[in-house]
């Protein structure tokens, strides 16, 4: 997408193209109130963004070693040198989960080694693949310093509500990603009281939107989540989990999903499963990549700029 | 049928092994699998193969006392967790990794990947005799 996709609504086809990116990550900007996806991160940070610019990354998958990527640590490696590159410096990071791929302390590690290398304040929240181990121990003790529950949270920057959200532990049978009550009731607790104006970002691991409940690409009670939001004017909703790019909005929500940084995976039903994509070497870091995201002020939505690894 | 699967293909690879082609070695087995199947001594045992985010079968029936055991075939970590903790969890099952448990009481055990909770299964367990 470019800097002129910054109308209020977007069209069909701005939307058909985000849903066939694949790539490196999404720059994000909140104006007004709303994050735009300005495409890719070269134009993104061309658009003299003024206000707030922060990066997603995603689903980094660290110890994955199979044919899809079998060096997912050097793709991550690849998108923290694309942030580093960016000509403006964002204020900071979110990884939206799938930090590792086994929830391994050695995993984390790597993680940590590569995404410092950033030098940037980065708020995470957990993947299903960073909640393997027993009680979860290892993710809440490295990452979830100061938050409440299974590692949600809020903070404020530049005027804008960010919530990091949980929705990957004590899943269900038959079900999909899942907040729970408690963390429902904290969420509309957190948000009572705040103004209307406020614009609010959202992030979780698995989609707060259904997109494909045949392969557990939704949230169960994400209806009740949403509902706490109604009355805000700018809400954008930032996931991960489906390694692929793909944007809907309705009403006041944006909902965008970020690339991976270790491999891709089909489109909706266009695969046998939801596993890993393995595509031909060349393509691979077309369909990887990272996310950013400008807000301005006095407009309503976030820019979103996804870019791949390679273009 | 798992377990004259796991012998035929037994036989078949030591066969292989052996020096003959897959095709002598496929119609040895089949003349040779009876008198096995028969001599054997017959572990209740039964086996699921998660393939594709699927567990095949998906339902499974085995008498009391049958061992089964999950074994993932994805690149993707699975895990197995019982719908109403009727049995141990497994640790997260990286690539072929297997996990086993016992079944004694019969009963109908409904189960899921605690990763991709939209992947379940079904365990009938029926009374010995």
């Amino acid at each position: 997408m470019s800097e002129t996709d910054r109308d209020d609504g977007p069209s069909r086809r701005k939307v058909l193209e985000c849903m066939t990116w694949v790539g490196t990550g999404v720059l994000w900007t909140v104006s007004g109130g709303v994050p735009h996806s300005l495409g890719i991160m070269g134009e993104a940070a061309a658009a003299e963004a003024k206000g707030l610019t922060f990066l997603q990354i995603s689903d980094s998958h660290v110890g994955f070693d199979k044919p899809a990527n079998p060096n997912a640590l050097g793709t991550l490696e690849e998108a923290i040198a694309k942030v580093n590159a960016q000509p403006q410096k964002p204020a900071f990071m979110i990884h939206t989960g799938d930090i590792s791929h086994l929830s391994l302390e050695s995993q984390f590690d790597d993680a940590d080694r590569i995404i410092s290398q950033a030098r940037l304040d980065v708020h995470y929240v957990p993947g299903e693949h960073d909640f393997l181990d027993a009680d979860r121990k290892l993710y809440l003790q490295r990452y979830g310093r100061g938050t409440k529950g299974a590692g949600w949270y809020s903070f404020d920057a530049n005027g804008v509500h960010f919530v990091g959200l949980v929705n990957v532990f004590d899943l269900k049978g038959g079900g999909m990603g899942d907040l729970g009550a408690e963390q429902l009731e904290w969420l509309e607790d957190d948000l009572k009281g705040r103004s209307a104006s406020t614009p609010i970002v959202l992030f979780a691991h698995i989609p707060l939107w259904t997109i494909y409940p045949q392969w557990g690409w939704g949230t169960d009670d994400s209806a009740q989540a949403l509902s706490y939001l109604k009355r805000f004017g700018s809400v954008t909703v930032l996931n991960g989990h489906i390694h692929q790019v793909m944007q809907k909005v309705e009403g006041n929500v944006t909902f965008h999903t970020a690339r991976s940084t270790a491999f891709p995976q089909p489109a909706p039903g266009q695969g046998p499963s939801p596993g890993p994509m393995k595509v031909p070497d060349d393509q691979l870091r077309k369909m990887l990549g990272i996310a950013n995201v400008t807000f301005k002020q006095n407009e309503q939505r976030l820019a979103i700029i996804d870019s791949p690894l390679k273009s | 049928m798992p377990i004259a699967k796991s012998l035929s293909n037994t036989v078949r690879s030591a066969l292989v092994a052996a020096g003959l082609g897959a095709a002598t070695a496929t119609m040895l087995a089949a003349v040779v699998l009876p008198g096995w199947a028969q001599n054997a001594p017959q572990p209740a045992a039964g086996a699921i193969s998660i393939d594709n985010f699927t567990f095949t079968p998906q339902s499974l029936t085995v008498k009391a006392g049958t061992t089964v055991t999950w074994t993932n075939r994805d690149d993707i970590p699975h895990g197995i967790a019982s719908d109403n903790n009727a049995f141990a969890k497994s640790k997260a099952l990286d690539t072929d990794d297997s996990y086993s448990f016992t079944f004694t009481k019969p009963g109908t055990y409904k189960y899921f990947c605690y990763v991709h909770p939209h992947m379940t299964g079904t365990i009938v367990v029926e009374p010995n005799g």
